[in-house]
């Protein structure tokens, strides 16, 4: 499987690519939304995994400009927001989408991406 | 009628809760990259076990990525800490550039999601006024949320402080387009609420593209608490 990963913080998509490179997954990654598009035209993706409060283009604005260009890819959010419920309250009240709050455990979110992509 | 107490009683704790959240925002963001260095010392240690050697300057360089973000969540918490403080006395002595650079960290984060630059003058001018700090603190947000929509995704919020020759300051918020700039700033009833507590006036300069603050030398006939003088 192919992963775009997509968050501001460049230590963290860095080093989460670098672990997941190291379970046998390729990931690339990007900083920003736009970053993200660009590599996304390039690539075919699986799979992005895209930071919810980005500068610039959130990620879910991004969800949606990746969907119309790449209908088959999947996505998985990442939030810093404190609770799962905090969390629904303030952005996804209106759908459903799958998500992981931060810190990531990494297992669990190979386990999620394994199990969307197989859906 | 709400009286506008209760308008500030409530502002206050919306402004609490959403500084709070912004706070505890940027704390998961410092833990999560944590996490993943972690993570990381994690997996070249078990690959370590299995014969990968460990490469030093991949260790060096992994521990002190952590120790920078130790450092980040230090910055963190002490700045929410002196927040946090701002509510101990409702009625007290202080320096505004000290609360302007708070307010700048506390908002740097917003400006970054909107992708609008916050350059204060270095150094601030220091002017000491007694006023209601956690009021004020609040005002000086409102200030810098109409100065970011003003000035617009790749604009630059510049912040000054001039003090008046009767004492007193005006907080400016320059850098902002004048075709952006609204004839009656800040005109909602929780802007007027804080105006009215703090005893603040504030003003457009269009010729200069500036937002200003103006704030007495001392809160005359306040009520809650006593100001130093």
């Amino acid at each position: 499987m192919r992963i775009l990963l997509v968050d501001d913080e460049k230590e963290f998509v860095a080093t989460l690519a670098e672990r997941l490179g190291l379970r046998g997954i390729t990931a690339d990654w990007a900083t920003t939304g736009e970053a993200a598009l660009a590599k996304a035209a390039e690539s075919d993706y699986d799979l992005a995994i895209l930071d919810v409060k980005m500068p610039g283009i959130s990620g879910l604005k991004l969800e949606k400009l990746m969907a119309q260009q790449h209908p088959r890819m999947k996505f998985i959010f990442l939030t810093g927001h404190g609770s799962v419920s905090d969390y629904h309250s303030g952005i996804a009240e209106d759908r459903v989408i799958d998500y992981l709050v931060k810190p990531v455990n990494i297992e669990a979110l190979i386990a999620k991406m394994q199990a969307i992509l197989k859906s | 009628m709400t009286l506008p107490a209760e308008i500030v009683g409530t502002a206050g704790l919306e402004f609490f809760g959403r500084i709070s959240a912004s706070i505890s925002h940027e704390i998961r963001n410092a833990l999560a990259v944590i996490n993943e260095h972690a993570g990381l010392l994690e997996d070249m240690t078990l690959m370590a076990e299995k014969g990968t050697p460990l490469d030093p300057g991949r260790l060096k360089r992994t521990a002190g990525a952590v120790l920078k973000q130790v450092q980040r969540v230090d910055g963190i918490v002490k700045t929410m800490n002196r927040f946090a403080h701002s509510v101990d006395e409702p009625l007290k002595r202080v320096d505004l550039a000290d609360t302007v650079e708070l307010i700048v960290r506390l908002f740097a984060r917003f400006a970054a999601v909107r992708q609008v630059g916050l350059a204060p003058e270095s150094p601030l001018t220091s002017v000491s006024v007694a006023t209601r700090p956690f009021q004020l603190q609040n005002l000086i947000g409102l200030c810098l949320d109409y100065a970011m929509q003003s000035a617009g995704a790749g604009g630059t919020v510049k912040l000054s402080i001039a003090p008046l020759p009767e004492g007193g300051a005006d907080i400016r918020f320059a850098g902002l387009p004048v075709s952006a700039l609204t004839e009656k700033p800040l005109a909602g009833e929780v802007a007027q609420a804080l105006l009215g507590a703090t005893q603040a006036v504030v003003s457009i300069r269009t010729e200069s593209g500036e937002l200003d603050l103006r704030l007495p030398a001392k809160i005359a006939g306040g009520t809650g608490g006593k100001a130093e003088t």
